[in-house]
């Protein structure tokens, strides 16, 4: 098999992982799965492909972080895995604030300590008609929300991108209004299914995908999965979010994986799935259907697009 | 002073490098090099390289207008059917390799996308510059009839630009230049028009 420059881990990183790996991540099963990962991590893909719908097939390594949209770095897909290596994940904190019983501001090592770490294969669906097949690590949104301690009152979660243009050189262009700010209702974040995920085949999670923290609802589309988060705000009435600001017309606060409601500049009815050849149909939600459909049982899914 | 017969000796080469890109990326796309997403890389290629020559075909004209690159409008057709080439390539990749002839899709999308709707006039407007484009063509329809025709390839250019600006998500850089560079020529030639009347007179 080839293994690509990009696949071999240096040293060092090597050892920092051991420790960053040892220090929060306390999950002997994360432990096993990364540690066999390390030198090729895709060399036993059953700790995955168990998870896996009998239709889909893991995307590789290289097609998950060579091929991204991630403008902080660049507008190309190229660019995040180009232009992303001065960016500096660690040390990192998450600002806690808004309808919060404290605000506060947590270490990210802190979270880690306080989640178990665990595997999940999901569909990313992005709104440009492609799709993926990713094996994340992370856990669920909700074990953050419990320890943020939100009041009753909060009924949005709003989150908000790092914004450092010296590493980050796609934000030294107004493309779009930077930082990137994304949203979800408090029962689309409390979902089992929405998690933070701090890695991807048994890696930390690499630059170009958001490190170290990012968002991941496999229901809607990609844009919704914010990256690099460092701040996460509760609150009573509907966030902004960044493409719906830039594009109110095309993009919808709700960004539901929907074949039905079709976007002025992608049919939304197929997907191209990165490494097939023939489009495939789009299925409802993604299809975690029988998650979330309930979430939206009351809701226009044309209106609220 | 660029004599016709320096431009026609340039043509052979000129033949080479403008078709050498479609055969690298037909060699890359067979051989699977042309990055994770081949099909969507291989019609952005083409695309950009179409509108890249459409302009140049304008640019061809604005610069004959310089005495000493008079001659140079002798490159003109070869470039606009090397631009028909890129389009018909371009289109076929949609029809053939995105949709696999899903004929019904594809009209919807053709109808529904407003830049699937620009790209698609541009291509049929295109249909006549490029079947018109012989010398024999020229002599049946008469020079001024043909002249005519031919003054298509500015609704297919402003077209073509605006279906790359409408594609783009975020960062308008680059098509809003083609836009500025065609605008420009544009303006040129409408300068030169309300100028020559007097001179007629």
């Amino acid at each position: 098999m080839k293994i690509l420059g990009s696949e071999i881990t240096p040293y060092k990183t090597y050892l920092n992982r051991r420790k960053f790996i040892k220090g929060s991540l306390a999950s002997a099963m994360l432990a096993t799965v990364t540690s066999s990962a390390f030198a090729n991590h895709d060399s036993d893909l059953s700790i995955y492909t168990k998870n896996l719908n009998e239709n889909d097939k893991l995307n590789s390594y290289e097609e998950i972080t060579t091929y991204n949209n991630f403008y902080e770095f660049g507008t190309h897909k190229k660019h995040p895995h180009l232009n992303s290596g001065n960016f500096k994940p660690r040390p990192w904190t998450i600002k806690i604030d808004g309808l919060v019983k404290k605000p506060q501001t947590f270490d990210l090592e802190k979270i880690l300590s306080n989640v178990t770490i665990e595997d999940r294969v999901y569909r990313l669906r992005c709104v440009e008609a492609w799709s993926m097949v990713i094996p994340w690590q992370g856990f669920q949104l909700s074990e953050l929300i419990k320890m943020a301690e939100p009041l009753s009152s909060a009924k949005y979660v709003q989150f908000v991108t790092v914004f450092r243009p010296e590493e980050m050189p796609g934000q030294q262009k107004r493309t779009i209004i930077w930082p990137y700010r994304e949203g979800l209702r408090m029962d689309e974040a409390m979902n089992p299914l929405t998690i933070l995920a701090t890695g991807l085949y048994g890696h930390e999670m690499p630059n170009q995908n958001g490190a170290p923290i990012r968002l991941v609802v496999p229901w809607k589309y990609g844009f919704k999965s914010i990256k690099s988060i460092v701040e996460i705000r509760f609150l009573d009435t509907q966030p902004e979010t960044s493409w719906e600001t830039l594009a109110p017309w095309e993009y919808g606060f709700y960004a539901n994986v929907n074949p039905n409601v079709n976007h002025p500049r992608w049919s939304q009815g197929t997907e191209r799935r990165i490494g097939e050849f023939k489009r495939r149909e789009t299925l409802m939600f993604n299809g975690y259907e029988e998650e979330v459909a309930h979430l939206y049982k009351d809701l226009d899914l044309t209106k609220f697009y | 002073m660029f004599s016709t017969r320096n431009f026609n000796r340039s043509k052979p080469v000129l033949f080479i490098l403008i078709l050498f890109p479609s055969l690298l990326w037909a060699q890359q796309f067979v051989t699977g090099n042309l990055g994770v997403n081949p099909i969507e890389k291989l019609m952005d290629e083409l695309g950009l390289m179409a509108l890249r020559l459409i302009i140049l075909t304008l640019m061809i004209t604005t610069l004959s207008n310089i005495k000493s690159l008079k001659s140079i409008v002798v490159l003109r057709r070869m470039i606009g059917l090397f631009a028909f080439y890129y389009v018909c390539l371009h289109f076929s990749t949609y029809i053939v390799l995105d949709h696999f002839l899903d004929m019904q899709f594809i009209i919807q999308d053709i109808i529904k996308r407003p830049f699937i709707t620009f790209g698609f006039i541009s291509f049929l407007f295109l249909i006549p510059l490029a079947s018109t484009s012989t010398n024999n063509m020229i002599k049946r329809l008469g020079f001024k009839l043909w002249k005519k025709i031919h003054y298509l390839i500015y609704p297919v250019a402003i077209l073509a630009s605006m279906h790359f600006y409408v594609l783009v998500r975020a960062d308008k850089t680059e098509p809003v230049i083609y836009m500025g560079i065609i605008i420009l020529l544009l303006l040129h030639r409408i300068f030169k028009r309300l100028t020559r009347p007097q001179l007629a007179q």
